[in-house]
């Protein structure tokens, strides 16, 4: 029956490591966000190119980045680029995991908000004697990172909740995986790990509470 | 000058425009009355270079709108256009909705682009509008500000394409007292219209199409006193 005896002392006294760990979570997660955002950016101009490569290069990214697992997208950035002899460490391997992952996802948020923008906006600025990127960049590109803003907050949950897959590349200096190397000493499984789930909480929603308090800010229309 | 040579078009097996002659002078006020899907509106956005022509060739000022040599995004600039959804962009304020074109496709600097931003936007009317952002505003101000936004890059000839025709009717008649201060300006313009009393009003030539034809042109007194198209006509004992 249920006698297990809580010992918290242990989990609490590591506090200031699993602490360190959530630093390096953040740095990665918001990392992967800022490439990924990059990236989701290029692949949408790709896609709006009218070049057939381009755009077909953009649905490959976002249809795989999509329909597999994070964690063998991360896998592959690892041991599979491995057996091409491009050897990532298991800070890099998760970092470009995650920003593959990250920019699938947010192109496809783009691609949405996309299509809420009437075309007469484009058109409006080219009768304006503005050239296809100078109507993009300043007409439509604004709406659409305003409408894909909220969702993209999404995205920065799902990327800080997936630094915990890191763990299966080796990756040791993060939340979980400092989590994982205490829990192997101590054994304080439960503890450990609701401790770390805690501290995955608090960071999830304060980029939440962030992305909304900046929201009100930045896009006063 | 802006002259329009046999022109054709077509949007799949619909011809829209059936060879149009026609030749719109310096300073003059020329508005085009016709039922819907008579090509009116194709003309205007055919003048401009938005949709290509399928025969004849449009010559503004000498050059010829849709030959690949020219540069479109260069032409456009003397030709302001304002459409019938206003198209404010919604994420600029009214001030900046005026400044962004002079600023990124004129270069001009800050200061400048603002006081001429300032000074169009006085002249429509809302002058004390600067700051707001256009979802604050109503259609007909919204529109107004389309008509500053245009006016901002200095064109020689606004095109007009049914502008009041989303309006709610008690807001038709301030976009309409704009349109008739630019025309009594100088400023040469072709309005696509259904306000026959505008039309009237302010043309120097009226022009009636039909089904992609320029059935008839003429001095508004002509026109609308002695129209000769019997299609015209009927257009006009159903519009009054």
């Amino acid at each position: 029956m249920f006698n297990y005896t809580f010992h918290w002392n242990q989990a609490l006294k590591a506090l200031p490591q699993l602490l360190d760990g959530a630093l390096v979570t953040l740095q990665i997660a918001l990392l992967s966000m800022v490439i990924g955002l990059a990236v989701a950016m290029a692949l949408t101009l790709f896609r709006l190119s009218g070049n057939r490569i381009l755009s077909g290069f953009t649905t490959a990214w976002v249809e795989i980045a999509r329909n597999t697992p994070a964690l063998f997208q991360i896998y592959m950035a690892h041991f599979g680029l491995g057996s091409f002899g491009i050897h990532l460490s298991p800070y890099t391997a998760l970092l470009v995991g995650i920003a593959f992952n990250n920019a699938g996802y947010l192109a496809e948020n783009f691609r949405g908000a996309l299509k809420a923008i009437p075309e007469t906006q484009a058109r409006a600025g080219r009768s304006l004697g503005m050239t296809p990127l100078m109507a993009f960049r300043y007409i439509v590109m604004p709406q659409m990172l305003r409408i894909a803003f909220l969702p993209a907050t999404n995205q920065a949950v799902w990327a800080i909740l997936m630094t915990s897959l890191g763990v299966t590349v080796g990756m040791n200096t993060d939340l979980a995986g400092v989590t994982q190397a205490l829990n192997a000493v101590s054994f304080r499984t439960f503890e450990f790990f609701a401790l770390a789930a805690v501290i995955y909480y608090l960071i999830a929603k304060a980029v939440t509470l962030a992305a909304r308090l900046a929201a009100t800010r930045m896009f006063r229309y | 000058m802006i002259e329009i040579e046999n022109v054709r078009k077509s949007f799949g097996s619909l011809e829209v425009l059936k060879g149009i002659n026609l030749t719109v002078q310096k300073g003059e006020v020329l508005t085009i009355i016709g039922g819907s899907g008579s090509g009116k509106s194709t003309l205007l956005t055919c003048i401009n270079g938005l949709e290509t022509i399928d025969a004849g060739r449009i010559v503004v000022d000498g050059t010829d709108v849709h030959a690949k040599a020219t540069d479109l995004n260069k032409l456009r600039r003397k030709l302001g256009i304002v459409f019938q959804q206003f198209n404010a962009f919604p994420h600029l304020t009214v001030l900046e909705n005026v400044m962004l074109a002079p600023r990124k496709v004129l270069g001009q600097s800050k200061a400048e682009a603002e006081a001429m931003a300032v000074k169009q936007l006085t002249h429509v009317g809302l002058g004390d509008k600067l700051k707001v952002y256009p979802n604050r505003m109503s259609g007909g101000q919204q529109q107004r500000m389309a008509i500053a936004r245009a006016l901002a890059m200095s064109p020689a000839y606004m095109l007009f394409d049914e502008v009041t025709s989303a309006l709610d009717p008690q807001l038709v008649g301030e976009v309409l007292d704009t349109l008739r201060m630019l025309a009594s300006e100088g400023m040469t313009m072709i309005c696509v219209t259904h306000e026959m009393k505008f039309a009237r009003e302010v043309s120097d030539r009226v022009a009636f199409f039909h089904k992609g034809v320029m059935a008839e042109i003429a001095p508004p007194e002509t026109l609308f006193g002695a129209p000769k198209d019997p299609e015209l006509q009927n257009f006009l004992a159903a519009t009054h």
